[in-house]
């Protein structure tokens, strides 16, 4: 019966993805009866060649990209090379999983009202070394370059990379490797690139592929923070996808398929680096040089990243929560001179219907998710992972701005849009992956002479599944369920295009007002956003302690 | 009650580890010894039909006469103690012992307190495995399994970790309690005076004298 689950829930990840690119295809070349388009032809593509800004959107995704997953990347490593075995790296990981929590959209908003001209940073150097007596008119969020944008991506793909750097770092054998490198005379970050660093990265290099495709082509956060004339290719196919004129939804196929192409030609191109990256790097290792004064300049530009992304995301959601609260406020004045609860009182009984719906369909895609995770692994038992398995990354790396509106296409066609459960069985299949990473490396750890104990004494397989596994991996059990609301409550696009606009989740509601520039209102729902998950973060972490207050054997570190 | 390997063999990649054919009466111990990696434990393992992948055995097993070769670990009512306790960490000391009583067994909360009284642990059973000392969990774990009525003790080096002097207790203790229930028990081990205490035939895994 696992085994069917397994090929069940590897379906559900394949299908989605494959029927979204098909539903892409055919519009793409004209071909869309329920809309009229009912011969083949090159129109779309005359269409999305015409359009003038196509270049810049081209180049911007490519290089937004690329430089969010580099720098990410980058970043990553000299955090773990830098800091790893030291206390400050423990209470770096502790950290990690409510960042995790935090939707990209909420850490987004944060951000930028952080780098605003009106922002906590321009006041807090306002009036006496800027200057400046009135915000300036400078174009810091939104900037032509994406640099705003890239910086928002960093800022939460390295808490992403970070924990699978950290789940591949005992396979790497990094503590032996780190102190022989050591005893050979090795600076610590020089040590590990060298020793450690090649083990850890061909372990998480689907990761950083599904970072690099995500970076592309997200369109949350691009809308938040990212360049508007043109914007990046995935935000225009949005903007086509929406468009009144239903006809440009056939523009907006090809430009799917051309996003495609790019994040694929990107993966090529990545490639192509790690290739040369690794036989640059093997001569470098070979070569002998210690470098012990480079950690002098390496850790503490380590430790300033990982500490400047803890303030970017901190302030950056204190700052949320002060505009929310916030009557007048002037500028420079670092809080508002009138403090106000008016706007969380005009949104309440909105705020209240959106979280219910938001709530629901996230506990509905967590709790399958939870369901399939483990009948996939239960189904893998001992046996080696099937190659299949892969599939798991499939959703994460072909863009969902590429396949998605193929898949909102066939929902229009089948008449299942715009219904809380479509938008739930959508969030299902990006919900899904992140459970089953994050259920995966304890359910390995778990001893198996418990489950050998278990049947020795008369339990059947089931009984030993129930009674013995999920209880003692019941933790493990409640992060990957929180991991999974989170997952589902961050979702943007697929509850946009699936839900047709008549399902609103509080990220769709956040994002919607990001044009607005309607600081108060986006501090409400932003806050609301990053709540919902944390809050059910925070109860995900309590219920197994208090269920076990009295099991020190079940407490961990 | 009699535990009876008939040419049991156990191939990793198709060479022979494991050679060995035997009878263990009731009540008697046989003692496997070798070095560690020499295959004591696999043994152990397919006997309780749990050998892990890329292992492959051919063979029969026999309990009391009825060949259990092709039963499922849980069918096998074979008892295994382990060189940890492998007491569950989410159920007090009586739940664990109550995991190991059969479903339908009567009088089960004063089966658990005979239990902890035989083991010395009176009045324990609302207790946290995790806050008794070694020695014990390690009768917790002893006593479970005694309380699923297994037809044969299977012992995987679970003396290993006590220091010497509850060594010898914990053996003793052991022992005792098989014999008393007529079990024929197999001891894996690699310390001779575990072997010597036991008092039975010794054998190594290719079923020479050892």
């Amino acid at each position: 019966m696992a085994r069917a689950g397994l090929w069940a829930a590897l379906t559900l990840l394949a299908l989605p993805v494959l029927a979204g690119l098909a539903g892409v295809i055919g519009p793409a070349f004209g071909y869309l009866p329920a809309l009229g388009g009912t011969g083949f032809g090159l129109d779309p593509w005359r269409g999305l060649l015409a359009w003038p800004g196509l270049a810049g959107a081209l180049r911007l995704s490519l290089v937004t990209g690329l430089a969010a997953t580099a720098v990410s990347l980058a970043l990553t490593l000299l955090i773990v090379a830098a800091w790893q075995g030291t206390r400050s790296f423990a209470w770096v990981t502790r950290a990690l999983a409510p960042l995790l929590a935090l939707p990209h959209a909420a850490a987004a908003f944060g951000l930028a009202f952080l780098i605003a001209p009106s922002g906590w940073i321009s006041r807090a150097f306002s009036p006496w070394a800027t200057g400046w007596e009135r915000p300036p008119d400078l174009l810091i969020v939104n900037d032509p370059w994406g640099l705003s944008l890239v910086a928002g991506l960093v800022v939460k793909e390295v808490p992403f990379l970070l924990l699978m750097t950290l789940a591949a770092l005992p396979q790497a054998d990094s503590l032996r490797s780190q102190m022989v490198a050591r005893a050979l005379g090795y600076g610590r970050v020089t040590g590990w690139l060298k020793t450690v660093a090649p083990r850890v990265y061909a372990q998480i290099r689907l990761p950083v592929y599904a970072v690099l495709a995500y970076s592309m082509s997200v369109v949350d956060v691009a809308l938040i923070l990212g360049p508007t004339r043109p914007p990046t290719l995935a935000v225009q196919i949005l903007d086509w996808m929406n468009h009144p004129d239903l006809g440009m939804r056939f523009q907006a196929a090809a430009g799917a398929l051309v996003q495609l192409m790019l994040v694929l030609a990107a993966l090529v191109l990545w490639r192509g680096a790690e290739r040369a990256v690794a036989r640059l790097g093997g001569t470098w290792a070979a070569a002998g040089g210690r470098g012990t004064a480079a950690d002098r300049v390496l850790r503490p530009l380590g430790a300033v990243g990982a500490i400047g992304i803890g303030l970017a995301v901190g302030l950056g959601l204190a700052g949320l929560l002060v505009w929310s609260l916030a009557g007048l406020w002037q500028f420079p004045a670092l809080l508002p001179e009138i403090w106000t609860a008016r706007h969380w009182i005009g949104q309440s009984a909105e705020l209240r219907r959106v979280m219910v719906v938001s709530g629901l369909i996230a506990l509905g895609a967590a709790v399958v998710a939870l369901a399939l995770a483990v009948a996939m692994l239960q189904a893998r038992n001992g046996a080696r992972a099937p190659y299949g398995l892969r599939l798991i990354y499939l959703p994460l790396i072909v863009p969902q701005i590429a396949f998605l509106p193929g898949l909102a296409t066939l929902a229009l066609v089948l008449g299942i849009d715009g219904t809380p459960l479509a938008v739930m069985a959508v969030h299902l299949v990006f919900v899904l992956p992140y459970v089953y990473l994050a259920l995966a490396d304890p359910w390995r750890a778990w001893d198996r002479r418990a489950g050998l104990s278990a049947a020795a004494l008369g339990a059947p397989p089931a009984r030993v599944l129930w009674a013995v596994r999920l209880p003692m991996l019941t933790r493990a059990l409640c992060i990957a369920l929180a991991v999974g609301f989170a997952t589902s409550v961050a979702q943007y696009l697929p509850t946009l295009l699936i839900g047709a606009g008549r399902v609103s989740t509080v990220t769709t509601e956040a994002v919607a007002l990001a044009a607005s520039g309607n600081r108060r209102l986006i501090g409400v729902w932003a806050v609301m956003q990053m709540a919902l998950p944390m809050a059910v973060f925070a109860a995900c972490l309590a219920l197994p302690a208090l269920l076990f207050r009295n099991r020190q054997g079940m407490r961990i570190g | 009650m009699s535990l009876q390997i008939e040419n049991l063999e156990i191939r990793r990649n198709g060479a022979v580890m494991v050679a060995l054919s035997c009878r263990v009466a009731p009540g008697e111990v046989l003692s496997i010894m070798g070095p560690s990696g020499c295959g004591k434990s696999t043994l152990l393992m397919a006997l309780i039909g749990a050998l892990p992948p890329g292992f492959s055995a051919s063979g029969r097993i026999l309990l009391d006469g009825h060949d259990i070769t092709g039963l499922p670990t849980h069918q096998r009512r074979l008892g295994i103690l382990f060189q940890d306790d492998i007491l569950f960490p989410h159920l007090s000391v009586a739940g664990n012992l109550g995991f190991g009583l059969a479903s339908g067994a009567r009088d089960r909360d004063r089966l658990i307190a005979d239990a902890l009284a035989e083991a010395g642990l009176e009045g324990m059973g609302r207790r946290d495995p995790a806050t008794l000392s070694g020695g014990e969990r390690a009768r917790v774990a002893l006593m479970r399994t005694l309380l699923s009525e297994p037809r044969a003790l299977l012992l995987d080096e679970p003396f290993s970790k006590l220091d010497t002097d509850r060594r010898a207790r914990m053996r003793e203790f052991v022992f005792q309690r098989a014999r008393a229930r007529d079990l024929p028990v197999v001891l894996v081990t690699h310390d001779r005076a575990d072997a010597q205490a036991a008092g039975g035939p010794v054998l190594g895994v290719t079923g020479t004298a050892a």
